[in-house]
């Protein structure tokens, strides 16, 4: 933990890395045998239940009415012109694209974890054993470390903030400040076992901007402080949250709303512009698809945040599911045993991408700006861009 | 997308569904999870405002025809049973199916799919396509493309085509006697991945 403080890697955690990949391309080399014959149709990235043809309108109905001479008349029909309508009907009904986008990213192998054990069967006894070695040490052993560490995090960063809250304002506050925050949250990550990458980090945001990312899961926040210092916006909470952000915002501007304010998108407006529009405040942290999503694709985004004028700042973040699943089902889970999950998980490993900032230009309106914007994180992530 | 996992104790007579429809455990399980997710209310029925919501319908020229073919005449709801029929019928056909005298005709086969597709023409139930409700769906699929003459030449020259009997309507027979070089098992089913 000591070192996580200062930034510094003693090794543990890359040799733990290396020995879990190494396990888990045994298992998998293992199935794999064993289920050679019963190869399936899967797409790696779609849990879908159906499989859609591409064709397009006209071909398809071109091949219905094949049997038929042409009629000389403009404009042809058969009987059979419904049977196209008719199926793309169905499938819609079945099945829609968007929908799919909430369910979790199914493994095309298994990563010893019970929660993602959908189809497989029992393969081996060798296998079952390291499974159930794996679970002893994930729950017995990583799990309690894991959790006394998030505990020490999270009070120091209250009371580190609320301390650093005290001071007269000034640059040493600053300084402090983001010192602290940056802490307290190398101290979360190494409680979830996080493996963090960061790519191209000239393009990390400035002051007087506004960072944009995709969102996958509550722990994204965990993931981007850890190697920089945001301003945050959110709604006031009660309980533990509350307490959280009262004293983040103490040592720093951060921009909480009550309930009543976030209805009013003008005053939601104006607040951040005001944050924005003063240089040495930190640039504040948007996730403009408004829910979680499960890290195969960008959803569309919202174009509040795009109206401001500022510079964007986009990052995209995307989770190696090998290692366990980040993805936040919040219908699904509470945020207690989500949390759980996450630290009875193998690990956390993820890359974060920063781009090059993005200005709104010309004669472009903020839905077109919010779409480059998502194209280009959608891009650089390996994630579907959904229209 | 329920707030607990599905599972297979919540379907009511799986076991006969799943005989029924030929569906697998595993599909019947996700249908019914799609059932759920459509079942906006939660009252374990479907509603035709339910369908609504789904994007593609929407833009569908037979759209709102589909959807009222799930519901049987008279009825306002479609629960989870009749779904799970009316879907059925769209599952390719099985090949390598085995027939006993004793079996009911399965629910995919050629003619219970061109039953279905006959009924969407055939909304009044009589058992015939009259010029009439030709029209409708011509109007439906064509509608801004061609004026009204063009419609009423092409029904006339549609039903010339598949009017055996010449009493001006298309029965079930002479639907599917026009249609016998059509690949429909290709056409109307749907491939579910397993």
């Amino acid at each position: 933990m000591i070192p996580a403080m200062f930034g510094f890697s003693l090794g543990i955690s890359e040799t733990y890395m290396t020995i879990l990949v190494k396990t888990l391309e045994w298992a998998t080399l293992k199935i794999q045998k064993a289920s050679a014959d019963e190869r399936t149709l899967k797409a790696s990235a779609s849990n879908g239940l159906i499989q859609r043809e591409d064709g397009s309108m006209e071909k398809e109905l071109e091949e219905l009415r094949r049997s038929r001479p042409k009629p000389p008349v403009g404009g042809d029909f058969t009987l059979s012109d419904c049977f196209y309508f008719t199926r793309r009907g169905i499938e819609s009904i079945v099945e829609d694209e968007v929908t799919q986008r909430f369910t979790s990213e199914e493994l095309f192998s298994w990563n010893l974890l019970t929660r993602t054990n959908n189809d497989f069967q029992y393969i081996s006894l060798k296998l079952t054993l390291v499974y159930g070695l794996g679970i002893f040490v994930r729950y017995c052993i990583l799990a309690p470390l894991r959790i006394t560490l998030a505990c020490i995090g999270l009070s120091w960063l209250v009371i580190g903030t609320s301390a650093v809250g005290l001071l007269p304002n000034s640059r040493i506050k600053s300084w402090l400040s983001e010192w602290v925050h940056v802490m307290c949250y190398r101290i979360c990550a190494r409680g979830l076992s996080a493996t963090i990458l960061y790519h191209n980090r000239e393009n990390k945001p400035k002051k007087g901007g506004i960072c944009v990312a995709n969102h996958t899961t509550p722990i994204d926040i965990v993931i981007l402080c850890n190697d920089g210092c945001y301003a945050m916006v959110g709604q006031v909470h009660g309980g533990l949250m509350g307490v959280v952000q009262r004293a983040m915002v103490r040592s720093c501007p951060h921009v909480w709303f009550e309930r009543a304010e976030m209805k009013d998108r003008h005053l939601v407006t104006k607040r951040l512009r005001d944050h924005v529009n003063d240089k040495t405040k930190l640039p504040i942290l948007i996730f403009p698809e408004g829910t979680c999503v499960n890290n195969t694709s960008v959803m569309m985004f919202k174009k509040g945040s795009f109206e401001i004028g500022a510079t964007i700042y986009p990052v995209a973040i995307k989770y190696d599911p090998k290692f366990g699943d980040a993805f936040w089902n919040s219908s699904k889970y509470s945020m207690v045993s989500y949390l759980l999950r996450m630290m009875t998980s193998w690990a956390l490993v993820c890359n974060v991408w920063y781009l090059p900032a993005m200005h709104q230009q010309e004669g472009e309106d903020a839905v077109q700006f919010a779409n480059r914007v998502k194209s280009a994180i959608a891009h650089q992530g390996g994630l579907v861009d959904l229209q | 997308m329920g707030s607990s996992s599905s599972s297979m104790d919540n379907i009511p007579n799986a076991e006969e569904l799943m005989q029924e429809t030929g569906f697998s455990a595993a599909h019947l399980l996700r249908l019914y999870e799609r059932f759920e997710f459509l079942d906006k209310d939660q009252t374990g029925e479907l509603r035709p405002e339910d369908f609504g919501a789904v994007g593609g319908l929407a833009l569908n020229p037979i759209g709102d025809r589909i959807i009222s073919a799930f519901f049987s005449p008279g009825r306002e709801t479609v629960d989870f049973p009749s779904f799970v029929r009316v879907l059925a019928h769209f599952r390719p056909n099985d090949t390598n199916r085995t027939r006993n005298g004793t079996q009911q005709e399965p629910v995919n086969s050629r003619t219970r799919k061109l039953k279905f597709a006959f009924q969407l023409y055939d909304q009044d139930r009589d058992g015939k396509i009259s010029r009439a409700e030709l029209l409708q769906v011509l109007r439906a699929m064509l509608g801004i493309q061609v004026t009204e003459e063009q419609l009423q030449s092409i029904a006339e020259r549609a039903i010339q085509e598949a009017d055996l009997d010449r009493d001006d309507a298309i029965s079930f027979d002479e639907f599917r006697k026009s249609l016998e070089k059509v690949n429909i098992d290709h056409k109307m089913s749907i491939r579910f991945l397993k």
